[in-house]
């Protein structure tokens, strides 16, 4: 995984002026075989994941796994702490009275659920990363408040600065940015 | 403001118009951000004086509390627990609301929700940490609060996991963890517009780091959009769970009025109910002083009145059927509960309960009633006080057991009505500053259900 330090050369921006050109032209990219390009947009545009051609994301068995050990290591705790290393009989119940611990293994199981759901999305976005090259970019904060932009990165195969311009020109972009990571 | 939904839908998507005005992204940017970015008004410093002198009171009252122990609390020997449960619980079902607006509605794509969830579950976080202060004190000797959390220790025991007050510990804490995931995964996006606004660097610099470097691109949304709903889904059974297990503090011991199956069903209905007429309380003042009356329409209050409505009757099936079912199962000592309740030496508190639970919300079958801010006002402040009281009955119960020579009648001292007041003021510290320095409305997804957010929208052209 890529730490938060390290960092892409170079990126090249053009803005969008509605979610429905954003949509548009993120397919456009697809059909001509970039990969390494992401469209952002103040809140997620229905019907992105289809045009980019993402595929659902895989969290859901993060939080399943981490649902189950959380799960698995309560039923341990219990049994173990209960039956094994500290028996007592608490109103005439077995030592192992599993009914009576369903409400802790349930509350275990549903925060390492959560733990997972969000330890997860910080992991596969590769969040905390507080520099990124579009952050250079003058116009580009204005992803947090309406605008639409699509960036692509240097380390896509297909890219050629000059070829990636006209192509973004092409299908409607608009301030076509190179952005550097050593700017300023 | 009668505008029927037909006449609110935008003609080119079909979808229901929920933020008034038709406003662009930058204009709901604009509207949220500059009451963080804006001087506080006059308002929120006289609010803010008060809420921290209370908040200093509660603690002086802690430093007593810890130094001469809880006899200084109104306890006596029937009525063991007192206002420290009537609080704990209380402030635990004020936050069922906000996890049932950002959780349950959002599953079931109730989107008119987006205007209220941010502030509900903010408020969900502070009304939990009111309520884990009580327990936490409770105790007597706080220094050996760690005994409930199963640590390996030097006396070789381990907690008892049979016990309701050790589920309340796992289910409690379980509930502030995943309410403030939630809270805070949904403010990332946020706090990024907040961190490219910002002027001062130190603002810069701190919702810089809470923004987590958030750029808003697809392949990070995929990701965030599933974390979102996975921590919906995980937060919807703890709305019924945590109160259902709070519930059992009461009903699993052997006591007249409390030993009854209904307990569960019957805390989470008034938990929910409780907590959306705090929810009203909280967004009348808001919305009236932010000026915010476009983004939270009086549809959207009018709808969670209609809430308030169903689980007031809820609330008050539970309280005619205890009453039935202590008749109808033919034992004396039920029957004496509930008669005792009723008419007995807290008949007061009883009748307060019903008027404002049962009798108030009943306003609200009439359009005109649910639609008036005043009235609205005033009756979620009466069923926040009738809540209260709720709790009160349940727990005052005890003052007369089984044998009548020890029955005594309990009455709280300067100390526990310190401690209430002192975590109202905790809570209201805790939300004027989340007021001040987060959007209290969540804009990403406002401007999502915006209807020129949807790709279809045909922005004007001949559509």
């Amino acid at each position: 995984m890529k730490s938060i330090f390290q960092t892409l050369p170079q990126v090249i921006l053009a803005e969008f002026d509605s979610a429905h050109s954003l949509v548009s032209a993120a397919k456009k990219l697809r059909e001509a075989g970039y990969t390494k390009y992401d469209s952002h947009s103040p809140f997620p545009v229905h019907g992105m994941d289809d045009a980019m051609g993402l595929k659902r994301s895989p969290l859901g068995y993060v939080v399943g796994v981490m649902g189950f050990t959380g799960m698995i290591g309560m039923i341990a705790l219990t049994y173990w702490t209960s039956a094994v290393d500290y028996r007592f009989v608490i109103s005439g119940k077995p030592y192992f009275s599993w009914q009576a611990f369903v409400p802790v293994i349930f509350a275990i199981t549903v925060l390492f659920s959560a733990l997972g759901a969000f330890f997860g999305m910080l992991a596969f976005n590769q969040l905390p990363r507080l520099f990124h090259p579009v952050f250079n970019s003058e116009k580009f904060s204005r992803v947090t408040d309406g605008g639409f932009f699509i960036s692509v990165q240097a380390d896509d195969p297909l890219y050629d600065r000059g070829k990636v311009i006209s192509f973004l020109e092409s299908i409607g972009g608009r301030n076509v940015e190179v952005v550097d990571a050593d700017e300023k | 403001m009668n505008v029927s939904a037909k006449e609110l839908s935008d003609s080119s998507t079909q979808r229901e118009i929920l933020v008034l005005g038709n406003p662009t992204f930058e204009k709901i940017t604009e509207a949220v951000s500059r009451i963080v970015e804006g001087k506080p008004t006059r308002w929120w410093y006289a609010l803010f004086s008060i809420s921290v002198l209370l908040t200093i009171m509660l603690f002086a009252n802690l430093v007593y509390l810890f130094w001469e122990g809880t006899g200084i609390w109104g306890l006596n020997n029937p009525v063991g627990w007192g206002w420290a449960i009537v609080n704990f619980v209380f402030w635990v079902g004020i936050g069922h609301a906000g996890t049932l607006i950002s959780a349950i509605l959002f599953l079931l794509r109730q989107r008119w929700r987006t205007s209220i969830n941010r502030f509900a579950e903010a408020m969900t976080i502070f009304a939990v940490i009111c309520a884990l202060l009580f327990p936490a004190i409770h105790v007597g000797r706080v220094w050996v609060l760690y005994w409930v959390f199963p640590l390996p220790n030097q006396m070789g025991m381990w907690p008892n996991f049979r016990s309701p007050l050790l589920w309340d510990t796992f289910a409690v804490g379980t509930y502030f963890t995943c309410s403030l995931l939630f809270w805070y995964v949904g403010l990332v996006p946020d706090l990024a517009t907040l961190r490219d606004r910002a002027k001062a660097r130190i603002k810069k610099i701190l919702y810089g780091l809470f923004a987590l470097g958030w750029r808003g691109g697809n392949r990070q949304w995929r990701h965030y959009e599933l974390s979102y709903l996975v921590l919906a889904g995980v937060s919807t059974p703890l709305v019924l769970s945590v109160h259902s297990i709070v519930s059992t503090d009461f009903a699993t011991s052997l006591l007249p009025g409390w030993h009854t199956t209904i307990f569960p069903p019957y805390f989470v209905a008034g938990a929910i109910f409780s907590g959306f007429a705090m929810v009203m309380t909280l967004s009348l003042i808001a919305r009236k002083v932010f000026k915010l009356e476009d983004i939270i329409t009086t549809k959207t209050l009018e709808r969670m009145n209609k809430i308030i409505l169903v689980t007031g009757l809820m609330v008050g099936y539970a309280y005619s059927m205890e009453f039935f079912i202590a008749w109808y199962s033919g034992n004396d000592y039920e029957r004496f509960a509930f008669i005792n309740r009723a008419f007995g030496p807290y008949a007061w508190a009883y009748w307060i309960m019903v008027s404002c639970n049962v009798i108030v919300p009943q306003l609200f079958w009439f359009k005109r009633l649910r639609t008036s801010i005043p009235v609205m006002f005033i009756a979620s402040i009466f069923v926040n006080i009738g809540m209260w009281f709720e709790r009160f009955v349940i727990v005052v119960t005890l003052s007369r057991d089984y044998l009548p020579s020890s029955w005594d009648y309990y009455s709280p001292t300067i100390y526990d009505i310190m401690l209430l007041v002192g975590s109202f003021g905790l809570f209201f510290t805790l939300f004027l500053l989340f007021l001040r320095y987060l959007p209290m409305v969540a804009m990403s997804e406002v401007k999502g259900v915006l209807p020129q957010a949807d790709p279809h929208y045909n922005h004007g052209e001949g559509g």
